[in-house]
């Protein structure tokens, strides 16, 4: 009796830990965003979202950080998304099990191993000195296009194993070739969940400020990049500048929160996004 | 006639010959996709190789790894060594493991075992928006909130030090840990639990000695991703660890890691010196930290697979 008790309370205690530990992880979450959301509010105004920084950047918007970050993402977008899902395709689709397979994967998911700073030197290497694009968007989106490539490769990869062999099996039984099958059959169902990973891998590389440090990214720009070797201001490299390389850091604090709570709310959207498509996505495969 | 009938053979043929040959170039497309990946990788590593060279050149391994003063523009001439660096590094690391390996093991196991599928379809979603917070936010609370924090209870006059970059590198690699651990634990068979409750052991008992030893190779290669994930952090650390560059003797010490210093430094340096070559040396040595810790969770993790 007395016995079975204390392990009872075991129990108790153990899982009441547990639980514990859940509540702390997630009022870390809450304490970060409540903190940047009441702090930042304040300064958002129509003022602040289009207009450029003034007066040493004590005053004024952060709209050339804005549209820069948005620039550099496209262009992120254009490099991965295109060659992640091919890659993806390849390993689902065509891949046989063998060496070859295994070193493409041990590549891939080393590669999302890096470290970021390490994305940096290689971009200022390979991108800025080999191939001669300087200090550009090009160079910087370049950069965290290669960064998340093994992200998109990953999620495509898990969308495309998620459809059904019978979609496969179907078309090729009708005589469609195997190229015919995964344009027709595989591709449409697998695309939420390839958009997913694609939203992902983008949002991160939204937020990245290490790749970018020095392959593009400027301190100060009062006007907008023009074309894709120009530099740019971006929302990340602003809020880090903001936080600890202006000359009055405590003045331009709230300015600081302002940026900071656009870069979440930028982040997070698209992270809801694409847990949102992934949602539905999953109902409508239970369905089936 | 006949003739007619073997032309329509023919084109047939040449046709199927075709779209065989079509379908082999789609193939191929895809193949040179994928094999981009170990081009990547492996310029990375060439890359870092070539553009460090130089430095090594003028500049024995030796002294590179044993001396702890980085110190490329001194007057009484330059010195280059990553004692301190590296040591800064696995010190911040260390107390980041300290932190989340509990908290984020003890998340995994209730997200796993305890919270019901409603719960877990609220908490997920809110860990992968946790993973989605940008470093440099990240690194920017622990400049506003946790450095006057730690400020008034260290009684210093400011917060950045290791124990600050440690706060919030456990922050950084909870989410993975979580994730992957929760993963691991999931994935322990269900006879398992029902053979240790059946024999009359309570479910912190089963989970104690049976879930999570059954799960453990799948934990422990969690545990070394999250770690690669905070020895490779680059901004948190930048900014809230004060970045001092002596050797660090406590965790109340400004520390500067691997990473801060060539984000620090990489934007100043003249390109093609020594001092730039010295920082893609020192990317190498972190390209190759990393490396190593996520091969090892790697071949964990591939092993486990086989032993399912």
């Amino acid at each position: 009796m007395n016995k079975s008790t204390k392990i009872e309370m075991n129990e108790v205690i153990g899982f009441g830990l547990l639980r514990l530990a859940m509540v702390i992880v997630v009022a870390i979450l809450g304490v970060i965003l409540f903190d940047i959301v009441t702090k930042g509010y304040g300064v958002i105004s129509w003022e602040f979202l289009t207009s450029a920084p003034r007066n040493r950047m004590t005053e004024g918007g952060i709209f050339p950080a804005i549209v820069g970050t948005i620039y550099v993402t496209f262009i992120t977008a254009f490099l991965a998304i295109p060659i992640g899902i091919s890659a993806a395709i390849y390993l689902s689709e065509y891949a046989k099990q063998g060496r070859l397979t295994r070193i493409i994967r041990l590549a891939i998911r080393n590669l999302s191993g890096v470290p970021s700073i390490v994305y940096g030197l290689f971009g200022v290497a390979l991108f800025v000195e080999n191939l001669n694009f300087g200090y550009s968007l090009l160079s910087a989106g370049m950069t965290l296009g290669l960064m998340t490539l093994p992200v998109v490769i990953t999620a495509s990869e898990e969308a495309l194993k998620t459809v059904p062999k019978s979609h496969r099996e179907g078309a090729l039984a009708l005589g469609a070739t195997r190229w015919q099958a995964i344009k027709g059959n595989v591709l449409p169902s697998a695309l939420p969940g390839m958009m997913t990973g694609a939203i992902l891998g983008l949002s991160r590389a939204a937020g990245e400020t290490a790749p970018i440090l020095f392959t593009g990214v400027a301190f100060f720009l009062p006007f907008l990049p023009d074309n894709v070797m120009s530099q740019f201001m971006a929302l990340p490299y602003h809020l880090y500048v903001m936080s600890t390389q202006h000359h009055s850091i405590l003045q331009v604090r709230p300015l600081a929160y302002g940026t900071a709570l656009v870069l979440i709310t930028l982040v997070l959207t698209m992270n809801l996004l694409a847990i949102i498509i992934r949602y539905r996505f999953r109902k409508r495969f239970k369905q089936v | 006639m006949k003739n007619k009938k073997s032309n329509q053979a023919v084109f047939m043929l040449r046709n199927r010959k075709k779209s065989r040959l079509r379908e082999s170039g789609y193939k191929y497309f895809f193949l040179c996709n994928g094999l981009l990946a170990i081009f990547v990788l492996g310029g990375i590593f060439y890359l870092l190789l070539t553009n460090a060279w130089p430095f090594f050149k003028e500049i024995s391994l030796k002294e590179f790894i044993l001396t702890k003063s980085w110190n490329p523009t001194g007057w009484n001439g330059a010195s280059y060594g990553i004692l301190s660096m590296v040591v800064s590094t696995l010190m911040v690391t260390f107390g980041a493991m300290l932190i989340a390996v509990p908290l984020g093991i003890a998340c995994a196991a209730y997200l796993a075992e305890v919270a019901s599928p409603g719960f877990r379809e609220v908490v997920k979603p809110l860990i992968e928006i946790l993973a989605g917070i940008p470093s440099v936010v990240i690194g920017f609370i622990g400049i506003v909130v946790l450095g006057p924090l730690l400020a008034r209870i260290l009684g210093t006059s400011h917060g950045l030090n290791a124990i600050n970059g440690s706060l919030l590198l456990s922050i950084m690699s909870l989410p993975t840990i979580i994730t992957l651990s929760e993963d691991a634990i999931s994935s322990v068979p269900i006879e398992y639990k029902r053979a240790s409750l059946a024999l009359g052991a309570n479910k912190w008992y089963t989970l104690i000695k049976i879930t999570l030893p059954a799960g453990l190779s799948g934990i422990v290669a969690a545990v070394m991703l999250g770690m690669g994930r905070a020895i490779g952090e680059t901004m948190t650390v930048l900014m809230a660890t004060g970045n001092a560059p002596a050797f660090p003797t406590s965790f109340t010490d400004s520390v500067r890691t691997i990473t801060s210093s060539i984000a620090i430094e990489l934007g100043e340096v003249p390109y093609y010196t020594t001092h730039f070559h010295g920082l893609f040396a020192i990317g190498l040595i972190l390209f190759m930290m990393t490396f190593f810790v996520n091969l090892v969770s790697d071949l964990i993790l591939n092993k486990y697979q086989e032993v399912e």
